[in-house]
């Protein structure tokens, strides 16, 4: 058994990480509009953030905010019309194993096995050498360990040699965070990666995410319109107005001790409080969806 | 396991439960089919009377079936050769016709998929040239290749590449687009994208393009063997209408339809063996 996923941060330490890197992922004034039959479509609007090293951070916000079109841009899937994005100091200008995404509808290739989907993603960013930290390319033998292991971490050792056709929705799902943690990026992108799953399964897989980000230290950012999502896995809740022209509408940060325990959290005040602020921002501040001026 | 089941819920007097034989079912699907060749059978062997014996009546037609098909393998001359010659003679013409207009249908069929400019640049041409029925190619054939047997392989090449054409570049222009964002974010190399993303994404399409040029090929084959003579299953159905063998021509044109069945059936089979759930929607 790998162990490459078993040291367990304390709270200490990445706090400290955090502080170290407050600006691992940057974003300076990023504006976003599209082209449309009518003229440009402003979707973003002077979005400034920064996430540090280590943190989870969530964007919530109403469907068609451009929480997603947000998401595309740090992925570099998109590049923005005006403004810079930065991920450990080097400019984003396409798409990377180092910025790995978790798709929503998982994406998985359906013609490979679990195996191999995951396989795909570890032999492209191990199987050669980097010569700009000197590390030599690995054996077959150590990628499919790293396989291996990114699949036992989600728990699916015993699918690994099934197509995706043959699991269920949650299972595939997991296979897409196995792909994308198994590149070790340096930032994971989920993009409402839950939202086609029942609430039984969602709720599984929230608290299996949990204790996969505890353990691989990741930074995550993830775009979710499921209030309760938010509060129980970020550490900085990002807020969107409404499109058109969307922005940063307002942040919470969420102090709540980890590891955190869905159960025990349902009756805390705190928790509350900060599901109350995210709820209030939503369906008050932001209740109805701006006309296009 | 469950023979001591049923024996503790129904006592010691129970047999083991035998699963009766499904009458019903077998019933549903094994006649509606027979029937549908016994009307066959019936309105052959009415028009064969009412028609005065000129078109034989399924009985003779059947005993001549057997003796032809005792040695379908016999040569007694370049123009009197048995039913399996003629069969696999036109097979071979089929599939090398087809073979060729895969080879370059399908990265044809690619080019035009993957680039809005060689799209535009052919749509036009194809459009035009796809209706055109293939036979009007067969003397075009006969002047450049200057020989009977390559002017029909040519004919088959014709009418075979369209479907291979239009399919496989339909098959790249729906290749969805998640995939290629994971192709873009796994930062995958081109031959990578082709061989792990587009080729298996591509293929069931292309499939569905192989099994209408194979279908349309052994349409044509026969009529482009009519008009070019040698050995192959269209010529003898001409050579036995000059001999005046009515059986003979019903017996090819049973033949000619088992084949195209057999064909049908097996490209059914590979195309749904590389299908995947996904794909399909």
């Amino acid at each position: 058994m790998n162990t490459r996923w078993q040291s367990h941060r304390s709270v200490s330490d990445v706090a400290e990480t955090m502080a170290l890197h407050p600006k691992f992922l940057d974003i300076q004034g990023v504006e976003q509009s599209f082209k449309t039959a009518k003229g440009w479509f402003p979707a973003l609007r002077n979005i400034n953030l920064s996430v540090a090293r280590g943190e989870f951070v969530t964007l919530i916000g109403h469907s068609g905010c451009g929480k997603s079109t947000l998401l595309n841009l740090i992925a570099g899937l998109a590049l923005p019309t005006q403004g810079t994005l930065l991920c450990a100091n080097r400019e984003i200008s396409g798409p990377g194993p180092e910025r790995a995404v978790v798709f929503q509808n998982h994406s998985l290739l359906p013609w490979l096995t679990c195996f191999e989907n995951v396989y795909l993603g570890v032999e492209r960013v191990f199987g050669a050498a980097k010569k700009s930290i000197g590390a030599p390319a690995e054996t077959k033998t150590q990628l499919r360990e790293r396989t291996d292991a990114a699949l036992a971490l989600v728990g699916l050792t015993a699918a690994a040699h099934k197509r995706p056709g043959e699991i269920s929705g949650g299972m595939k799902q997991r296979v897409g965070i196995a792909r994308a943690l198994a590149m070790e990026p340096k930032v994971l992108l989920m993009d409402e990666p839950f939202g086609a799953l029942d609430a039984l399964t969602r709720a599984k897989l929230q608290d299996e995410l949990l204790d996969i980000v505890t353990r691989t230290q990741s930074t995550v950012v993830m775009v979710t319109h499921d209030v309760d999502e938010a509060v129980l896995l970020s550490d900085r809740i990002v807020m969107l107005t409404n499109g058109p022209a969307a922005t940063i509408g307002d942040i919470v940060q969420v102090h709540l001790d980890r590891p955190r325990s869905r159960v025990s959290l349902a009756e805390n005040p705190q928790y509350l409080g900060y599901r109350k602020a995210v709820i209030d921002f939503l369906y008050t501040r932001q209740s109805h969806v701006e006309k296009v001026a | 396991m469950s023979e001591s089941a049923a024996s503790t819920a129904s006592g010691p007097a129970a047999s083991p439960p035998t699963p009766a034989f499904d009458w019903r079912g077998m019933w549903l699907h094994v006649l509606p089919p027979i029937l549908g060749l016994g009307l066959l059978v019936a309105i052959w062997a009415l028009v064969s009377i009412t028609s005065g014996s000129s078109i034989p009546g399924p009985l003779e037609t059947g005993n001549q079936a057997l003796t032809l098909f005792s040695d379908p393998f016999y040569r007694k001359g370049p123009n009197d050769q048995g039913v399996g010659w003629n069969v696999l003679m036109s097979l071979q013409r089929v599939a090398l016709g087809f073979g060729l207009a895969a080879l370059v249908g399908i990265p044809t069929g690619f080019l035009i998929g993957r680039s809005t400019f060689l799209s535009r640049m052919f749509n036009p041409l194809i459009s035009l040239l796809r209706p055109v029925s293939p036979l009007a190619w067969l003397p075009i054939g006969l002047l450049v290749f200057k020989g009977a047997n390559p002017a029909a392989i040519w004919t088959i090449f014709i009418c075979s590449i369209w479907p291979m054409i239009i399919n496989t570049a339909v098959g790249v222009q729906r290749v969805p687009q998640d995939y290629l964002n994971v192709a873009r974010v796994l930062n995958l190399s081109e031959w990578k994208i082709v061989t792990k993303i587009l080729f298996p994404a591509v293929l069931p399409y292309m499939l569905t393009g192989v099994r209408l040029a194979v279908g349309t090929a052994w349409l044509v084959i026969v009529a482009a063997e009519m008009l070019t003579g040698g050995v192959g299953i269209g010529f003898w159905v001409w050579d036995e209408w000059n001999n005046l063998n009515v059986k003979n021509i019903i017996i090819a044109i049973f033949v000619i339809g088992m084949v195209g069945l057999v064909l049908e059936m097996a490209l059914i089979k590979l195309a749904t063996a590389f299908t995947f759930e996904e794909v399909k929607s």
